[in-house]
């Protein structure tokens, strides 16, 4: 060390011989720190500062009269229309229908939309004809096959399920081949050269090997299913968020607009929360 | 059980990778192959395992594998090929499962490779908690608990550093002296070849042919890295292959 920056020194300088290789020249210094950043880290109450300041913001806003209660209801009375909500035992008798619909549509969308995702993912003539398909069905707006639904599946619970299971199909789909065509081939090359069979290839390398992208699909799958929960109450739904909130918008009934709008943006925190335990679990075998 | 290499020729596409190539592989030996890179060495190794089929030309098999033998041609992989979600206890009973074995013979086996790779504390560890020695021996534990007739090896060790290669060398070394096997090789690294093989093919660049055989007489427990006779063995298998290397690596890749 001593001597390689000697004979730097010597180099550059050529006639000064004298320069020092003592920490405290001026020629010496620390190295500059440039490596840092592109790392996100995570912070657990970020996320509650950010939500609490925008409703600070909104309640002060309306409080002093800045936003006019026609534009935002006091985040106050929000509460309190929800409290209401829950005192008289409403909120059960929209929440419960509601996540019914939620679970059955989303349960056979996402299990036929497996199904189907491998089948493209492992044979060649299931890819070659369905693929343009699910490209083609995929970006058809669901809500606008409701009245059809409505023909097929009957006004009651049945074309509920139907429209949030085929809004779940689709992305379910793409992502679980995907996942299947992201597999280790070396993995499968292996199974084939310990002389595994067909199926436990698919059962043992494919399918867990495939797990993490159908879980992230899964992600996308059910925020989509919230979604269209609100479009398939829209008719002939007496209870449910959905009805809820339709109600209370063509009443202009701002507060419990909101109460419903909070109820759904709650609903899609836990059901991120229960993918996120659900991939700690079962994926905790990832670097 | 021997394997015989009958006049393999081999192209993809336009390029051709292989000559009208012929090699026997006798029971008990392990045989090294090497060559400049791109001169199919890998390739002709998955000629013998089945994993591909060469354009003309025929890979036999002399004799029957022995009885016990549940998977008679076994790969052993360059990157190891360990399913992650699986300790290294379910990476080989993996391989076990297929074969309608008693759950107490599973064990059995599992505990027996375990032992004899050293392996014995990890049982329950999963890959992403080993290092890439300790992957690659659970890659050798998982061949040998299927018993093979012949050991197919990728350069098992290239993905390794050069400490721990030269532990695993040590290791196969001791496995082979304890129950000899039977072991294809391939390898770009000479220094390995000297002490692993006892026969070592040199491969020509592409298209890939026999440039020389090279026998060691040394027992493979006798041999040590830096030995004067096996450095003088490494030196003119580098004689061999230089000119072949150099040219080599000055070709285009259009592959």
């Amino acid at each position: 060390m001593r001597d390689s920056s000697r004979a730097f020194g010597d180099n550059d300088s050529g006639s000064n011989g004298t320069i020092s290789t003592d920490s405290d020249s001026i020629n010496t210094r620390p190295i500059r720190f440039r490596g840092g950043g592109f790392k996100p880290t995570s912070n657990r109450w970020a996320g509650f500062i950010v939500f609490a300041l925008l409703i600070a913001l909104a309640e002060w806003g309306t409080r002093t009269g800045w936003i006019s209660p026609l534009t935002l209801p006091k985040p106050s009375d929000v509460v309190q229309t929800f409290v209401e909500l829950f005192e008289s035992g409403l909120l059960f008798k929209h929440v419960v229908p509601s996540l019914t619909r939620l679970l059955m549509g989303s349960l056979i969308g996402v299990s036929i939309g497996i199904v189907v995702g491998v089948a493209i993912g492992l044979f060649s003539h299931v890819r070659s004809g369905l693929v343009p398909l699910v490209a083609a069905i995929f970006p058809i707006p669901k809500i606008a096959l409701l009245p059809l639904f409505v023909i097929w599946f009957g006004i009651d619970e049945g074309s509920k399920y139907a429209l949030i299971a085929f809004g779940t199909f689709t992305p379910t789909v793409v992502a679980t081949y995907g996942a299947v065509d992201n597999v280790d081939r070396t993995l499968i090359r292996m199974g084939q050269s310990f002389g595994l069979s067909w199926f436990s290839i698919v059962r043992k390398i494919v399918l867990p090997g495939a797990l993490p992208g159908i879980l992230s699909g899964l992600r996308i799958s059910l925020a989509i299913a919230i979604i269209l929960l609100v479009a398939a109450e829209m008719l002939g739904a007496e209870y449910g968020i959905g009805a809820y909130i339709l109600e209370a918008g063509s009443l202009y009934d701002l507060e419990r607009l909101f109460a419903g709008v909070v109820i759904l943006s709650l609903l899609g925190v836990c059901v991120s929360f229960v993918i996120g335990v659900l991939e700690r679990r079962m994926l905790a075998w990832r670097v | 059980m021997d394997i015989r290499l009958e006049n393999i020729s081999h192209s993809y596409d336009s390029v051709e990778v292989m000559r009208d190539l012929s090699l026997t592989i006798r029971s008990g030996e392990i045989v090294c192959i090497v060559g400049p890179s791109g001169c199919g060495k890998s390739t002709l190794l998955r000629f013998i395992g089945g994993l591909e089929q060469p354009a003309s030309g025929r890979v036999l098999q002399i004799g029957v594998p022995p009885e016990d033998s549940l998977n008679p041609l076994t790969y052993v992989f360059q990157d190891f090929a360990l399913l992650p979600w699986r300790t290294v206890e379910g990476n080989i009973s993996l391989v076990l499962e297929d074969h309608k074995l008693s759950k107490q013979r599973v064990s059995e086996i599992i505990d027996d490779v375990l032992h004899r790779t050293k392996l014995a504390d990890f049982a329950k560890a999963l890959p992403k908690q080993l290092s890439g020695g300790m992957k690659q021996r659970v890659a050798i534990a998982r061949a040998m608990a299927v018993n093979p007739a012949v050991m197919l090896m990728d350069e098992p060790l290239s993905a390794l550093d050069s400490q721990t290669r030269e532990l695993l060398i040590d290791d196969l070394v001791s496995l082979w002296v304890r129950e000899p096997f039977t072991a294809v090789y391939v390898t770009h690294n000479l220094s390995e070849a000297v002490r692993l093989g006892h026969r070592i093919v040199v491969l020509s660049r592409r298209p890939g042919q026999i440039r020389d055989i090279v026998e060691i007489d040394v027992p493979l427990a006798e041999r040590a890295a830096g030995q004067s006779a096996i450095e003088a063995q490494q030196n003119k298998l580098w004689e061999l292959l230089r000119d072949e290397a150099r040219a080599a690596d000055s070709e285009l890749i259009d592959a």
